[in-house]
This record gives C-alpha cells, structure tokens and sequence, in this order.
C-alpha cells in the first residue's frame, strides 16, 4: 500500500480511526488461532456503511487485499491478513438498531457482541441462541460470518438458523440488501444463507436482521458417567430415540477426564471413558418428564452414575467438569488448537477411538469433548509451537484426524469455520467440482480477489 | 520522531530483563478472553490496549520485530492492573504481571513517564516527601477550592500533571501520625497492632485513619503507626521502577519487624497487598530478607478483613446508622488480596444500614493509583460507568476501601453533579459504635 492510499483512508474515516504505527500493526497481524500471524499495512475502522462502502471502493480498484475482523477471536486463522492490505475493523458499529417484539426479530450492527445482545433483549423474555465459547468478546458481525454454532445447537441450531437478513458491502463497494422480516421468503437465490459463514471472503457484513426466540422458563441439567466408551453412544441415540432434544449433549472422553479432574478436582473418575452432561429446557412441566426420560435412558444403557442438578447450585456443580475442559487442557502446554471436526451423531464414539488411537501413535496430546448431540466434536491438541519436532507430529495427526472425520461422513468444521486452518482438506471432503462452483461464486463476487483472499476456497 | 531503541540495545543492557519472560508470554493462547473485562479496552477498542495485544507486544519485542519504542510504552502505561485479566484467563497467565514487566523494560530504555518521575524522585527521599505534603497540606488552601461538606477541593489554577477540572482531595493540614503519639494506649491491651497508614491516609484521608484508630480502641487494640514508616512503593512498582520499589519495601520491612507486633493492619487493599504479595516477591530471593518479609506477611491484614476474621467485633455494641450504602470493591481487594465478604460483613452489621449491592462492583473504578495522572480522561470514561452503576443502587453513600478509589470516585460524583458520599467502609463502622455509645 502506498502513502497516497492510506491518506485517502484517513479522509473516508478520518485520521484516528487509521492505524499504521509497527506496533498497533503488530497487534492485528493475529487471531486466536496459533502459528499464523501477518502483519497489515493499515488498520481501518469504519462508523457506519456508507464510510465501508467507501473503503471497498478504493481498495477493490487499487487491488488491495481487505480483511475483515470483529473481536479477532477466529480460530481457522480468518481474521490473519496474510497479504497485507487493510485489516477492517468493524467494532465501532456497534449498535443494535431494533427489537420488533410483533415480529420476534433484532436488527443489528456487526460489532455488537453476542452476550450484549442477549443481556438487552433478556428482560423481554427472548434469548439469541447462537453461543460460541466466545460469546462473551465475540462479534455479532464475525459469529455470522463464521456461521457459528455453540453448545445449545442441536435444539436450538446454529447461525444459519437465525439470520432472516443481511445489509452488506460487496468487493466493488456496492450496498446489498439481502432477506428481511419475512418468515417464509422464496424469492431469488437465498443469498443470506450465502453470505452467513462466507468468512469474510464474499462482503462484508454491515447489518444483521436476525429472529429471536422466547427463553426457555425452565432447565434441568444431569451428568453420566460411563466406563465404556460404546455405552455412553448409546445413550446418546436412545435419548434422541425416545424423542427428546435436549438444548446441550456434551461429551468428554478419558483424556479430558483425567485432564480436567487434576486440574479441578470435581470427583471424576479416572477410568472413565466418557462423561455426559444433558440439559433440557422448555415449559417446567415438560422439562420434568424429559429429565425422567433422559434418566430411564441413561440407567438403561449402563451408566456407572448417574446426578440430577436439584436446583441452580446443583447446576452449576455439574456444568463445572464441562466448563473447566478447555481451560484444563490449554494450561497443560503453551499452545492450543481447538479443532471442530463434526461427524454424523451415530459416529461419535468411533471418532473419538480414533483420535485417542491417533493421539497415542504420534505421541501427541489430544483430548477431545465436544456436543455429542449435533456430532461437533472439539478435539484439542496442546502442544508446544517453538519445538519443531514436536509440530511435525502434531500436523500428522491434525492430518490423520481431518481423515477420518471425513471418512466416516463428518465435515472437516461444524463451527470454527475452515479459513487456513482446514483449507487443505476442502478438496478431500468436497471434491473438484464442488470447490470450483464455490471459487466461481468468489470470482462472480469479487473478480480482483481483494476479501480475505487465500481463505476458504483457496486460491482462486 | 523519537530515537528507537531495539531489543538487541535492551538486550545488551540487561539480557535477564525480558528474555525470562518468553515461556511466560507463550502461555497466552490469543482467545481474546481479557476483552470482556479490560476496563482499558472497554472505552479504548483498540487491540494494544488489551492484555492480549500487550502480551503479543512483549513478544514482538523479544522476537526483535518491534523495537522498544515510545508507542511500546505508551501501550504499557495504558492498563489500570486491575487484574480482572488475569482472573478471567483460561490459561492462567498473570497478564497483569507481565505488563509490569514490560514497563520495567520500558522504564529502562526510556525513564519514566515526566509526570510521574518527578512524583517518585520525591517519593524515594522520605524526609523531603514528609515536608513537601506537609507543605501542602498548610498551603493546600491557597492553590486548592475546597468543596463545602466533602473530603474534596478543586485546583484553583492549573497545576503540572493535574487536569484543571479534576476534583481531589486536600492535603491535611496536620498528617495523620503527627496527630497522635506513636503508641495509642489503652487499658489492658488484647493485642499490639502495628497501624500501616500509607501515604493517601497519613496526608489526605486523615478521617480514615482516624476512624482505623478509634475502632481499634474500641476493642481494646494498642495501635503504634511507626514513625519511620513510609509509603509501601505499589505506585513505583505499578510504573515499572523496581529499584525504587525495593528501596522503599526494604524500608517498610525493617520498621515494622523492629516492633514485634502482633499483627500489622493498614486500612487500604494495595498497602496490605504490598505487604503480604509485592514484598515477598520483590524478595524471594534474597535469604536474608526473605525469611523477615514472609513474618510480616503473614500477620499482616486490611482492616475489615482484620476485625470479621481476628478480631471478629461484638455486633452488640454498634449503634444505628442510617445511611443506604453500596460498595465499591477496589481491584487490590477483589483481585490482589481477594477480600470482598469481609467488608460487607462489616456493613451488614451495622444496625439500620440498607445495603445495596451495585452492578460489577468488582469493576475498576478507573483510578488505577497514579494510572489516572497520566491518563485523566480515559480514567474519567472508565469511572463514569461506575457512577452511572453507582446512581442506579439509589444510595446515598458509597464506600471502599482503598485511598485513590475513593479520590476517584468523589471526583466521579462530582463530575456527574451528583452528591453521594464516598467513604472508607470503617468510618461508618466508627459512626456506628459513636451510636452505640449514645444507645
């Protein structure tokens, strides 16, 4: 980028919202994802659309590569601007518009964060359910982005599920609307969905209209724990068989087990080979028979034990086993990769054999939890980035895991997004003619290539 | 521009400086976490703001590929060590710790920040500090408005490092320890305490010192303020002057171990903070200081932690105060000594006070020590948010227990026109057993 640009920049959003000093670049030239960082050459933050549209228009004829970034808390590398270029920072809009209570519908700029969000619109009774383990610092703008799901995503679903429409800036500058109010909407190419976890590489993103829904008036959390890996399977198809979707199925396998209990000490046991924490929500009353149910069928498929949470501190005791997972794993070593990979729910307790199989022929530490009820799985490898032999082995198996998810029908990211991080694998799981349409609709969209280019698809 | 000074100058300078810090610095995983509650962050948006961009500073800078330059350090200076960071992260690095290192690297490249350089070559002569802030305190009047019915005034001409707006409070015209004896005696002692005053309550809250003494004697506590002692050094260690840190700590130590009290008490979460963290670790390893640090670390305590817990008052003698009160928890309190039921405890005690707890009340208040001397203003929109919290309790009090937060907050009120009182959790602890006597 030259001088002449970055004044032209300063003129679109003046002079304090350009950051070109070493070490403010410094600063954006990473994400949360470990081993990929680059420096830009500026970074910009618009105040509204209009002053976006501007900073697309000049850097799409100028050929300048332009990252999108929220709160930078990406985890398949999107937010690293690998070719330099603007590194755009949408944090400052930030407002949330609207709440039409008749239509049960928000409307939003990109740099509200997520928990925001549901703090303002907790006291009507309605919740967002998209909540990442970022929810708290993540972006509006970049969870949709990034399609992400969270922990409620089997009942509740993903991203996808609650975008009804979107204002975006394309590559030439160019303001689109897409969608709106409408519950039922068949007109035209659904380009919501499109644009909703295109990760920045499409448009970006300056408005979100997206659908609430009432809060559930009751919980009701239980644990399980299993000694054999296969029982624990079970129970998690004979609860979705007796016709109950509970908001959270999470799993924990032995790894994280003992990783977590010597970190927490909550009372695991350390031969366990899975662990169980069900939730379901709803109207009270309904909420107590599926509890009953959940429980029949935790009993019936062995479980060694078996809580029910009796009130909220109950609660609390049992998410703590499932809360400290990550933070146990990721003080075990300086580094951390949280994967995504997702697998059919029927699958789970084999791709969980088969990471701890390929953890221990690469002499890699991997523990894996993750929502055994939608199939995401989280394994996590922690390890150390400066030891290059150890990175060797640590990217064999990130090779060998990638595999098999998709062999055994799963997808290489249920909620992370792919970025860098998984672009070697598009083609394994996709096959040339799939990658080719998505790189047509990169190059009908942006033909100078200049949004987040390199990512996702690729280069094109 | 500024003369640059790469980390191979530094490294030459003293290779010990940053170089330790490295296996610290990969610990942080880059989640972004500390966003959610870095104060800093919260009104600045900016990346090097946040204990995430800081950290990755530091190791840009060990890396060599950013020099160690002014910006690096204007980032330092921005963060109020609150430690909510370091409380929040999932990976257990001391982000808070290691932005101090960084300033020390700083501070030795660069100096201190002007402001602030003047301040602690004062503070460092112990004598030349006692008569200037007595001079303050006799001259105070003539360059400081007082507010009517507040422990508050206004300058009334610019001042260096001082915003001309800024509300504070008036050096005292007789210091704290000049207005009793050494020893505060009383009949038939339970215990000797050694009284900690630090410099805001020896100087400028005096009301704070002198309720500590008053409800000491009321449980039959003998109180020695050693005259010698002199301020616990957190303002230079926060700005990355470890030297001078080490001199004071030293100094503090030696006096009070002289005595043999039975415990030592200071009325402020940082002065007790110094005592029983800063300390040990300025020195842990130095044999022959260390042994004496660890003594008086354990037996030292903050005031309402020392009365609920040692102490643990007769409820029975307090009288009625009513007053509607919320709290306000110092981030040395919450965060550094991790006392916060103590105070409350104290509160809840006192007969015909409604207390109401505030949103955050853990949050930083923006006053950060001296943080807020070279940052007014970013401290001032990190403060209003605590006001606005403040306000939405409706009470008509509120108090802390630290020096610079209540400074801060009365500025705070005052700034936002409105007219809470902020006070130290012990004087209405003091009010209260006053009460108790007319019952």
């Amino acid at each position: 980028m030259e001088k002449h640009h970055i004044n032209a920049l300063k003129e679109i959003v003046g002079e304090e919202n350009v950051l070109t000093s070493v070490e403010d670049l410094y600063c954006y030239s990473y994400d949360a994802t470990p081993g990929h960082a680059h420096m830009p050459d500026a970074v910009v933050s618009p105040a509204n659309t209009a002053e976006t549209s501007k900073i697309l228009k000049l850097a799409n004829e100028n050929h300048i590569p332009v990252y999108t970034r929220g709160s930078g808390t990406n985890l398949s590398a999107g937010c690293v601007p690998t070719k330099g270029g603007i590194v755009l920072l949408m944090t400052r809009l930030n407002k949330i518009l609207e709440v039409d209570l008749e239509n049960l519908v928000a409307v939003a700029e990109p740099g509200v964060i997520v928990a925001d969000l549901n703090k303002e619109i907790a006291s009507l009774g309605l919740i967002y359910p998209p909540d990442p383990g970022t929810v708290a610092t993540a972006t509006l703008g970049g969870t949709v982005a990034e399609n992400a799901g969270g922990l409620r995503g089997l009942k509740y679903g993903v991203s996808k599920h609650y975008v009804m429409g979107l204002e975006v800036v394309l590559a030439n500058g160019d303001i689109m609307n897409t969608g709106g109010k409408n519950v039922k909407d068949v007109s035209g190419y659904d380009m919501t969905k499109l644009f909703t976890g295109s990760e920045g590489t499409l448009c970006v993103i300056t408005k979100i209209i997206s659908k609430l829904v009432p809060a559930p008036e009751a919980k009701k959390a239980m644990m399980a724990i299993f000694k054999d890996l296969d029982n624990a399977g079970k129970a998690v198809s004979a609860i979705i068989a007796a016709k109950i979707i509970p908001a959270t199925l999470e799993i924990m396998d032995n790894a994280t087990i003992r990783t977590v209990e010597d970190y927490a000490k909550v009372g695991l046991p350390l031969d366990a080979e899975a662990v169980l924490l069900i939730e379901v929500d709803g109207n009270p009353i309904v909420v107590e028979k599926e509890a009953e149910k959940v429980m029949e069928a935790l009993k019936a498929n062995h479980a060694d034990l078996v809580q029910i949470a009796k009130d909220d501190a109950e609660r609390d005791k049992l998410w703590a086993a499932r809360r400290a997972a990550l933070p146990a794993l990721a003080k075990l070593r300086p580094t951390t990769y949280v994967e995504d990979a997702t697998v059919p729910r029927n699958k789970v307790p084999d791709f969980l054999r088969e990471v701890s199989s390929i953890a221990k022929r690469h002499n890699v530490t991997i523990g894996t939890f993750g929502h055994a009820g939608d199939g995401n799985m989280h394994p996590t490898i922690v390890c150390d980035i400066r030891i290059p032999e150890e990175m060797e082995r640590v990217y064999q198996a990130m090779d060998e895991m990638f595999k098999a998810a998709i062999a055994l029908g799963g997808t290489l990211s249920g909620e992370h997004g792919i970025g860098l991080g998984k672009l070697p694998w598009m083609e394994q799981q996709h096959g040339l003619v799939t990658m080719n349409a998505m790189r047509s609709i990169k190059r009908a969209l942006d033909p100078n290539l200049i949004l987040n280019p390199g990512k996702l698809v690729g280069e094109c | 521009m500024t003369e640059k000074i790469t980390a191979k100058d530094i490294n030459e300078q003293d290779k010990a400086l940053l170089s330790d810090l490295q296996d610290a610095l990969a610990n942080c995983m880059k989640c972004g976490n500390c966003m959610e509650v870095c104060p800093v962050y919260k009104e600045v948006g900016k990346e090097a703001a946040v204990a995430r961009g800081k950290l990755s500073l530091m190791e840009g800078v060990l890396k060599g590929s950013i020099p160690l330059s002014a910006a690096f350090d204007a980032a330092m200076s921005k963060c109020v060590s609150c430690k909510a960071c370091t409380a929040k992260c999932p990976c257990g690095v001391p982000a808070d710790e290691l932005i101090l290192r960084g300033r020390q690297a700083a501070v030795k490249a660069r100096g201190l920040h002007p402001i602030k350089k003047k301040v602690f070559a004062l503070l460092k002569n112990r004598h030349l500090f006692d008569f200037s802030l007595r001079m303050a305190g006799i001259f105070g009047p003539l360059s400081f408005k007082k507010i009517p019915g507040k422990m508050a005034a206004l300058a009334r001409f610019p001042m260096p490092g001082m915003d001309y707006k800024r509300v504070t409070a008036p050096f005292a015209s007789t210091p704290l320890r000049s207005q009793y004896p050494e020893v505060i005696k009383v009949d038939r002692p339970t215990m000797r305490v050694g009284f900690f005053t630090g410099c805001t309550i020896n100087y400028i809250y005096t009301d704070v010192g002198q309720s500590v003494i008053n409800v000491l004697k009321e449980n039959n506590i003998e109180v020695t303020m050693p005259s010698m002692q002199h301020c616990c050094g957190t303002p230079v260690y926060m700005s990355g002057d470890v030297d001078s840190a080490k001199i004071l700590a030293k100094h503090n130590i030696e006096t009070f171990d002289s005595y043999n009290f039975d415990y030592i008490v200071s009325a402020c979460g940082s002065c007790t903070e110094a005592f029983r963290i800063e300390f040990p670790h300025l020195f842990h390893d130095d044999p022959k200081m260390s042994a004496m640090t660890e003594k008086l670390a354990k037996k030292t305590y903050e005031i309402s932690e020392f009365l609920i817990d040692i102490v643990k008052i007769d409820k029975t003698k307090l009288g009625p105060v009513n007053a509607t009160v919320t709290m306000h928890d110092p981030c040395h309190m919450a965060r550094g000594i991790k006392v916060t039921k103590q105070p409350r405890e104290v509160l809840k005690s006192i007969p015909g006070l409604h207390f109401v707890e505030m949103k955050a009340p853990d949050r930083c208040c923006g006053s950060g020590g001296s943080f807020s001397l070279g940052n007014y203003e970013l401290s001032r929109k990190i403060n209003d948010k605590k006001i606005a919290d403040i306000a939405s309790t409706n009470a008509d009090t509120v108090v802390t227990s630290c020096g610079t937060c209540r400074m801060h907050l009365t500025d705070g009120l005052f700034q936002n026109n409105m007219n809470q009182d902020a006070l130290h959790v012990i004087q209405l602890l003091d009010r209260s057993y006053k009460a108790g006597h007319q019952k």
